[in-house]
């Protein structure tokens, strides 16, 4: 069963597009059949970030307008063979995607992969709005500073009010991704704890991505952190936050993995 | 500057949590009011428009959010006769 993925977080430059990335070629890394959508319209990166700029023929929009089909706007990742991307248009804006478009490519993309992950454009317009509506989970990116706290609680809402789950009386499962972290400067009290941003958010922790040069990178090399420097401290924490969606998705059907996983984990999943 | 003030006044992070506990513990709040007031809203209009023919141009819905309550003023013009057609009814 194919689950939809949605990463936002409302601020702009937190690091959605780069956890998209990470999370992605991780979970692909991991055998998963991963397709990742960006749906930053206008304003495309994904292609960019994970270094297929240079391969984009026809995007999410050619399929959403039928002047595609969906494997023709399909991109295969050269290094890993179960990741894909389906670009966003550069050359049109959000007003083109349609909430039937969407639905059909999302249902599309559902036969085919394991996970499809959304990458959603900052904001809480229209782009966003559809990058959210079919999910059944989020991964909330925020940065240990007030605005971007501030903007993930109002996406928090939205992730409660906006989508199709929501609207049928069901959750979306909402994953708190904090970025950029520097446990030195929280710990001399100049950053917020990550006890304060979940206390203020109630929403369970995914994982924290400590603040890292390999991260600009990585995307200065168009290669996922997972996939560049495996072994960096925030590559290792991308791969265990993929490792622990991919474990929430086990769990189902397979409740005895849940012990060894929160012993792995030391918290409680959503 | 003494070397107590010189590390108070770098634990910053303190004054960011307690800001934004209150931002939003009152953002929240008006944000869910917003939304009874719009749900008042559309379920008392068509409460009326089951009993009565809505004529949209003599409906007036205000709505006002001050400090401690909020306000919704509806005012609908209702022609006697309609009145009358639901009262025998």
């Amino acid at each position: 069963m194919a689950k939809v993925l949605v990463v936002t977080s409302g601020k702009g430059g937190v690091g959605k597009t780069t956890s998209t990335a990470a999370l992605g070629a991780a979970l692909a890394q991991a055998g998963q059949n991963v397709v990742v959508v960006d749906f930053d319209v206008g304003l495309r990166n994904l292609d960019l970030v994970l270094g297929a700029e240079r391969r984009v023929v026809y995007d999410l929009i050619n399929v959403v307008q039928g002047v595609a089909k969906l494997p023709q706007a399909l991109i295969r990742d050269k290094r890993i063979d179960t990741l894909s991307l389906l670009p966003a248009s550069q050359t049109r804006d959000k007003d083109s995607l349609t909430e039937e478009g969407v639905a059909r490519v999302i249902a599309e993309l559902r036969e085919k992969f394991d996970w499809v992950i959304c990458d959603s454009p900052a904001g809480i317009e229209r782009g966003a709005i559809l990058a959210m509506r079919f999910a059944d989970a989020a991964v909330i990116v925020t940065n240990p500073e007030v605005s971007s706290v501030r903007d993930s609680d109002r996406i928090i809402g939205m992730l409660d009010s906006k989508t199709e789950k929501a609207e049928k009386g069901e959750r979306v499962e909402k994953h708190l991704l904090v970025t950029r972290y520097d446990a030195a400067r929280a710990a001399r009290g100049e950053m917020l704890k990550i006890e304060d941003v979940l206390e203020i958010l109630s929403t369970p922790l995914l994982g924290v991505i400590p603040e890292s040069q390999d991260v600009l990178r990585a995307s200065n090399l168009g290669s996922p952190v997972t996939l560049s420097n495996k072994t960096s401290a925030s590559a290792r924490a991308y791969i265990a936050a993929a490792m622990k969606l991919k474990g929430q998705e086990m769990e189902i059907g397979m409740s005895g993995k849940r012990r060894l996983f929160d012993k792995l984990f030391g918290r409680r999943a959503a | 500057m003494s070397l107590l003030n010189f590390l108070r006044s770098r634990r910053s992070a303190p004054v960011a949590r307690e800001r934004l506990q209150i931002l939003l513990a009152h953002e929240r709040n008006s944000l869910r009011k917003s939304d009874l007031l719009g749900t008042l809203r559309e379920e008392i209009l068509a409460v009326i428009a089951r009993h009565v023919t809505l004529d949209p141009d003599k409906v007036q819905v205000k709505m006002d959010r001050g400090g401690d309550v909020a306000t919704l003023e509806v005012d609908i013009e209702i022609p006697n006769d309609a009145a009358a057609l639901t009262a025998t009814a």
